[in-house]
């Protein structure tokens, strides 16, 4: 049929084979209709098998009782039930919470960062990289460095801490701290991802209106919050929904640094479903499906907020 | 450092990577003693099995300790090897039940089995059948600094009331009495373990550990009270929560520390720590009540055919030819660990001879606390412990909290 799409007049003269020449002319009139779903078919087929199949699975696995190589049993929604009164869950929600909250901080930092690096000097481009630098290195080194600098005894914070003669303070082992601590660690990458955003947003704040908002006498805080942030709009945007995600699937640093402890302090939510459903002491793949559950309606919270937000940015023309 | 997410990690890919179909006569063995000594102990020993059957080709895939137990459950459903090592007493119990591993009762009758590795006969034992062949075992106890205890004058505790004034005595002196590093957990088992064998003694600790008593019962609090003594005065090591267990033997090598409650294995450490060997001592768990018969924590590591291996003929050739005195004999003598043949000979090594002794005149001897109780009471009991050790006075809200786990796990 490959030429019929090309040259259908050629084909429509030529007369032939009534039923070819009927198939030909329905594909024809539906053609503008079924060639964007024929275009997504692969994707979606991916997307279906990838995403969609899991997150019904997980679901589904979240009513049964199961470790994983026995028998399911399925036991309703007792596993939401047990969570309910689960302190450890709580205590995940919680960090969970603190998470979201602090990682917003790596937005205005790396716009900051971005400012101060946005200038034309002699080798700029190698303070960017350096700047840069910490996103590129995987989240298990970041955390292995940052265990090393708040160990006790030896470590650079601790050092740091007692030499301004506060005491030896083990971040990493006090419920209090642990999970700031932590934080403090993953904003390290994150304001470098947020910066490199807020750069490339910058390459493109548009100089005229730099020029005219000059000859109108703006300047310092006024320029940036009145003429260059609203510019940003869109890589503000980008870097606060890499930021959310990116504290709610918090995972491997806490793992690292401290793997949930002590006695369960740095848990977030991800890592309880982790340990229940994985760890060496787990094995409770239901209600480890059914934290995942419980993050998961989380996340289409905030995903729901932002594919709004999208839609309503692309009908008014951003 | 090694974490167990990387492990983790670690043990996945080698889970794919030791994939591989096994003919007839080969035999495929999956071992979780990667580190030097035990890699080259288990080489010994497989290099005998293979001059004593030629016709069997073995494959030998070494796996660390912490990836091994992360990828075990993987291996055994999806590409069953026909040898691989585990522990015994409750932490095999669900791959029993699962049926993933071979009942080998027919090895124990055939060798005698029942007789020569008696002592462990119990741990293997579910359902009255026999599951896998208890091939090392090793004693736990408190290590101390010989040298330091003899500047200052203090003998060897063997009563709770001595090793509270050794305590007291060392603390005076600026050093802390115990060591210990808890972020993994399992070392705080150990301390419970002991606590609990001493003040309430062997079948209370098991009633415990079977999940028989609540952990709210006066008794278990009173382990607790007794385990207080020690950590109210500061006699453990600050932030152990931070620290691996690794971690925490610079403190006793630099003298900071004295003692150090922990299994043998612990000794190669310290030797290459810097400590030589007439500084490091060896004592039996002291006796909190007289009335109580002494028992033991001497953990087993196992080996075991898979339900899903391909060559059951050779690898129960191998299970019988693990179980000898000869062989268990030279494979501990690398290890540094006890052969659980009662036919095997003594080790000459003083500390391991020592333990040997205690283990030998024990009343009964515990697995641990980890290998005892279902796995996820193990997690929720281990992280309780290591709270306790830094919070005490929270103890009420942790046995609770503990009780509530028991309550539906056992159900």
């Amino acid at each position: 049929m490959s030429d019929s799409i090309l040259s259908p007049n050629v084909e429509r003269t030529a007369g032939g084979n009534a039923q070819a020449a009927s198939t030909t002319t329905r594909w024809l009139v539906n053609q503008r209709r079924l060639a964007p779903l024929l275009f997504l078919a692969p994707g979606a087929l991916m997307f279906i098998i990838y995403v969609i199949a899991p997150i019904a699975q997980s679901i589904w696995v979240s009513f049964y009782e199961w470790d994983g190589i026995g028998a399911k049993t399925f036991i309703g929604l007792a596993n939401y039930v047990e969570l309910l009164d689960d302190e450890a869950f709580y205590v995940s929600l919680k960090n969970n919470v603190i998470w979201l909250v602090m990682y917003m901080l790596a937005v205005p930092a790396g716009l900051l960062m971005a400012i101060f690096l946005n200038q034309t000097i002699t080798g700029i481009r190698i303070y960017k990289s350096l700047f840069f630098f910490p996103f590129v290195i995987s989240q298990i080194v970041v955390g292995l460095i940052f265990s090393w600098f708040y160990a006790p005894n030896f470590g650079l914070f601790t050092q740091l801490l007692s030499f301004l003669g506060f005491g030896d303070v083990a971040v990493l082992a006090d419920e209090t701290y642990v999970t700031y601590g932590i934080i403090i660690a993953g904003l390290w990458p994150q304001i470098a991802y947020c910066m490199i955003l807020y750069l490339t947003g910058l390459n493109n704040v548009s100089p005229d209106q730099i020029e005219a908002a000059r000859l109108d006498g703006a300047k310092g805080w006024k320029m940036l919050w009145y003429v260059i942030i609203p510019q940003l709009r869109p890589a503000t945007f980008i870097a606060v929904v890499v930021t959310v995600i990116g504290a709610l699937r918090s995972f491997d640093l806490v793992s690292i640094m401290t793997d949930g402890g002590p006695w369960g302090s740095s848990r977030v939510l991800s890592f309880y479903m982790y340990e229940q459903a994985l760890s060496e002491y787990g094995f409770r793949m239901g209600y480890g499906a059914s934290i995942a559950v419980v993050l998961f309606a989380i996340m289409m919270v905030f995903i729901s907020i932002f594919i709004v937000r999208m839609l309503k940015d692309e009908r008014e023309g951003y | 450092m090694i974490s167990s997410f990387k492990s983790a990690l670690i043990g996945a890919v080698a889970g794919v990577a030791f994939a591989s179909s096994a003919l007839a006569g080969e035999l495929v063995i999956n071992l979780d003693q990667g580190d030097p000594a035990p890699k080259k102990a288990f080489e010994e020993m497989i290099a005998g099995f293979k001059a004593e059957n030629p016709d069997v080709e073995v494959i030998v895939n070494f796996m660390d300790k912490e990836g091994y137990k992360t990828s075990i459950r993987n291996f055994l459903t999806a590409d069953a090897p026909d040898l691989a090592t585990w522990y015994a007493g409750n932490r095999m119990a669900p791959f029993v039940e699962a049926g993933l591993f071979e009942d080998v009762t027919d090895v124990w009758e055939e060798h005698g089995l029942n007789e020569t590795l008696s002592s462990a006969a119990a741990s293997m034992t579910i359902d009255g059948k026999k599951w896998g062949v208890p091939f090392t075992y090793y004693q736990w106890g408190i290590y101390y600094r010989k040298d330091i205890f003899a500047d200052l004058g203090i003998e060897t505790p063997e009563t709770w009331e001595e090793l509270l004034a050794a305590s007291a005595k060392l603390k005076e002196n600026g050093i802390t009495p115990f060591t210990i590093g808890t972020k993994a957990l399992w070392p705080t088992g150990g301390w419970f373990d002991y606590m609990n064998l001493r003040v309430n003694g062997y079948e209370f600790h098991m009633d415990l550990t079977s999940g028989k008593v609540p952990y709210t019962d006066e008794r278990v609090r009173a382990t607790f009270d007794k385990w207080a003594e020690l950590v109210e005065p500061g006699y453990f090591i600050e932030n152990h929560a931070a620290l691996d267990w690794q971690d925490a033997v610079p403190p006793l090598v630099q003298g900071k520390a004295a003692m150090y409650l922990m299994g043998n294995f612990a000794v190669d450490v310290f030797k290459s720590g810097g400590l030589s060997e007439d500084q490091i001592g060896y004592m039996q768990f002291p006796v909190i009540d007289p009335s109580i018969p002494m028992a033991e924590e001497a953990p087993t590591d196992t080996i075991h055919i898979p339900s899903g291996a391909k060559n059951k003929e050779d690898a129960r050739k191998f299970l019988a030819y693990m179980a000898r005195a000869d062989v268990q004999t030279k494979l501990n003598e690398t290890l540094g660990q006890l052969p659980v043949n009662s036919k095997a000979t003594r080790p000459a090594d003083p500390i391991l001879a020592q333990g040997f002794n205690v283990l030998s005149e024990a009343y009964a001897l515990a697995q641990f606390y980890d290998r005892d109780v279902p796995a996820q009471m193990a997690k929720a009991g281990m992280e309780g412990f290591q709270e306790f050790m830094v919070k005490p006075e929270r103890v009420d809200r942790i046995l609770k909290r503990l009780d509530k786990v028991r309550e539906r796990v056992y159900d």
